[in-house]
């Protein structure tokens, strides 16, 4: 995100006091992906909250991250039925197979990863989310394919 | 006022006042861990819950405020338990080390688990194994020794507005942890150790430098000097169970000796030089239109809030190194040379109130050609713990005088240690070098007692000044601000970064109560009227100093050794 998309979103919310801030933080997350350092202190000159408040307050809850997100981005369900259906055991080898924990993003950005605790598709379970497109029924074997999929669109744009 | 009763007796309480503040009034002691005096009651330990007739479950009495008739019990067996069951539980995840914890003795927590009869491990917790911080040159962070009372954090924002600390996470994942979790180090934290003082357990104390001290004493190829801050000498007897005022100057002198330190200076000594260097640089600021007001450069902590929150006024600081560092350079770029060893094998060492002060001897232009003028800060805390391991007892040594020709001071080098003693000691060297004359009533009431901002306007001679003291960096937050808000009549402040000066900084006897700093604040008071050289422009070694070597205040070679300059910080704030 630019300076001018966060400037843009403070100036939405010019003369706001601290009830503000969770609302702004979804905006700049929206825009920007995630909270970068430079967001969260010009946010707090705004609002005059000190930095350490907003990041208090901002991993109070899981929906804010301060890492930008990977080009593939894994959201791992992690909820009851997908649990049922063995989602541990495709946590445990998606962190292996990515070297990533949850949170991370890889040092290439090209991945990152993230758990969430329902999507709403618990029949067809476990469910994971690549970029907005849903997978049913992953096993490891299937999650290792999908990821071999990015890395060879990757190599394949790479050779274009 | 209104009545209510407590355990079967009637006492009263203040409207709005709180059942625990009520409570404490009469001498009945509820147990309390995250309660502290002054800061906004939040409710989270718990362990202050009392029966209230009528509610339905045990009331936290420091934040639950009385009201007429109400009826408390404060020690039913179901309170009782509940007590014990807390520090039960916060001892389900503790590391148990106190045996090599550097709080022991001193801790709440082991306090709370004697006295309500926590006698084994009832819950056995995971443990969190979060790393140690020690990023930070003055203090040190185990979070796994946290209990989450949150004093930290409220010391940190509401006393001294810097709000460095905040708690991250959410459930049992919370902790305590600077924004972004880093370092205290790249922090906004300003090293003022203000939340060790307030801390509970083990989870914040001092970087320690003992070992280094005590290595250097026991290596033959080095020369170790120390200096010793004006307030160490009131709190000092304090870490040897002496009830806080009493000074022991001349039996610390001593004890240095014993230790096998080479010299004892005065840190008071250049806090004469310092307010015969910080009056001239006022007097020219004022004769040449320079950035006024003036601000003092004495407390690191403060320098740094100025560098991190403030760099607008950068150029209202004082140039002058504060006494530690003035007296560093000149132990090296003087005294070292005069004495024919070589700087590199001097090691120098200050003993200090302050936390800060470790931050500042390790900034990189305070070593010159990366000798640093100071190489050790111990706190007076440090200082307790090296005379007890050189089993040596304090009160029972022979008082001794220290060495010429930096321990000779003036008693307003001395009242340096309290809030408004560097302005008290300034007015009256400025006095004599406007007038000519001495003033009158050296005794400058305004400028005393605990009061955070405290002000003075003054005619002396011709000029009319107009000066702040202010203490505790919340209160320097709010002068700051009226100042860009436009304020004009100011020329000289004084900011000490803790709450009534050194006499109550970070580096302190642990386990202090807030009466502690005034008897302290007497004590010094007391050596001022005792004594008969009270102004710093009498201090003759100064004035051999100046005529020896430095030649006049503010000439080159004072602009060499005891002046710096100051940087911006580029920290999340």
């Amino acid at each position: 995100m630019s300076t001018m998309d966060l400037e843009a979103i403070l100036k939405k919310h010019a003369g706001a006091k601290r009830d503000a801030l969770i609302p702004i933080l979804q905006e700049v997350q929206e825009a920007q992906g995630y909270l970068s350092r430079e967001a969260v202190t010009r946010i707090g000159r705004h609002l005059n909250l000190p930095a350490s408040k907003i990041f208090g307050v901002a991993t109070f809850y899981n929906q804010f991250r301060f890492t930008p997100k990977g080009k593939y981005h894994v959201m791992l369900c992690r909820g009851t039925a997908c649990h049922v259906k063995g989602s541990q055991k495709l946590l445990d080898s998606a962190v292996k197979l990515l070297k990533l924990k949850p949170g991370e993003t890889s040092r290439d950005k090209l991945f990152s990863l993230e758990i969430v605790a329902c999507m709403g598709a618990c029949g067809l379970g476990p469910v994971v989310n690549l970029n907005g497109e849903f997978h049913a029924a992953v096993s490891s074997r299937k999650f290792a394919k999908i990821v071999e999929d990015c890395r060879q669109k990757e190599l394949e744009h790479a050779q274009n | 006022m209104i009545q209510f009763e407590a355990d079967g007796k009637t006492i009263e309480a203040r409207d709005g006042e709180t059942i625990l503040g009520a409570l404490r009034r009469e001498g009945v002691n509820v147990p309390t861990l995250c309660h502290m005096e002054g800061l906004s009651p939040t409710g989270a330990c718990r362990l202050c819950v009392v029966e209230v007739e009528g509610a339905p479950g045990l009331v936290p009495s420091c934040s639950f405020p009385a009201s007429a008739g109400m009826k408390v019990k404060t020690r039913t067996p179901r309170v009782l338990e509940a007590r014990k069951t807390i520090v039960e539980l916060l001892l389900s995840n503790h590391p148990d080390d106190c045996l090599y914890c550097a709080r022991s003795g001193k801790c709440d927590l082991q306090t709370l688990a004697r006295d309500l009869g926590v006698r084994q491990r009832t819950y056995r917790g995971a443990r969190n194994d979060r790393p140690l911080d020690i990023s930070s040159p003055s203090i040190t962070r185990d979070p796994d020794k946290c209990v989450l009372c949150g004093r930290c954090v409220r010391v940190c924002e509401e006393i001294q507005g810097v709000a460095a600390i905040d708690f991250i996470g959410r459930g049992s994942k919370t902790t305590v942890a600077t924004a972004f979790d880093r370092g205290l180090n790249v922090s906004s934290c300003v090293n003022c150790g203000q939340c060790i003082l307030v801390c509970p357990t083990g989870a914040l104390t001092e970087h320690s430098n003992v070992e280094a001290v005590v290595a250097a004493l026991a290596d033959p190829s080095k020369t170790v000097v120390v200096q010793h801050a004006p307030s160490v000498s009131v709190q000092l007897a304090e870490e040897f169970g002496i009830k806080a005022g009493l000074d022991v100057d001349g039996k610390m002198v001593a004890a240095f000796r014993r230790m096998g330190f080479a010299r004892v200076f005065d840190t008071s000594f250049t806090a004469d030089l310092t307010i015969m260097e910080e009056a001239s640089e006022l007097a020219h600021r004022v004769a040449t239109g320079g950035v006024l007001p003036m601000m003092t450069s004495c407390s690191p902590g403060w320098i740094k809030f100025v560098e991190t929150f403030y760099p607008d006024f950068m150029p209202n600081l004082s140039s002058c190194k504060s006494p530690q560092q003035m007296m560093g350079a000149i132990i090296k770029g003087f005294w070292a040379p005069n004495q024919k060893l070589d700087p590199a094998n001097v090691i120098s060492v200050s003993i200090m109130p302050c936390t800060a002060k470790k931050f500042e001897a390790e900034r990189p232009e305070m070593a010159p050609n990366h000798v640093p003028d100071v190489d050790y800060v111990l706190t007076t805390r440090e200082l307790g713990e090296l005379i007890r391991r050189f089993g040596l007892d304090l009160m029972a040594l022979e008082s001794e005088t220290a060495d010429t020709p930096f321990g000779e001071r003036t008693t307003a080098g001395k009242i340096f240690g309290a809030s408004g003693g560097v302005m008290e000691a300034a007015v009256r060297t400025a006095h004599f070098l406007l007038t000519g004359k001495e003033l009158e009533n050296l005794e400058i009431r305004p400028l005393r007692g605990a009061k955070g901002i405290k002000e003075l306007r003054a005619k002396i001679g011709d000029l009319e000044v107009g000066a702040a003291v202010v203490s505790g960096l919340g209160n320097a937050r709010q002068l700051l601000e009226q100042l860009k808000a436009g304020r004009k009549d100011l020329h000289f402040i004084e900011v000490m970064t803790c709450p009534g000066g050194c006499i109550n900084g970070g580096g302190q006897p642990l386990g202090a109560d807030p009466e502690a700093a005034k008897a302290r604040m007497q004590a010094l008071y007391k050596i001022d009227r005792s004594e008969a050289v009270r102004v710093s422009h009498k201090n003759t070694e100064v004035k051999r100093l100046y005529d020896d070597f430095l030649g006049r205040p503010l000439g080159e070679k004072s602009h060499k050794l005891l002046h710096t300059h100051y940087a911006k910080r580029e920290t999340v704030i």
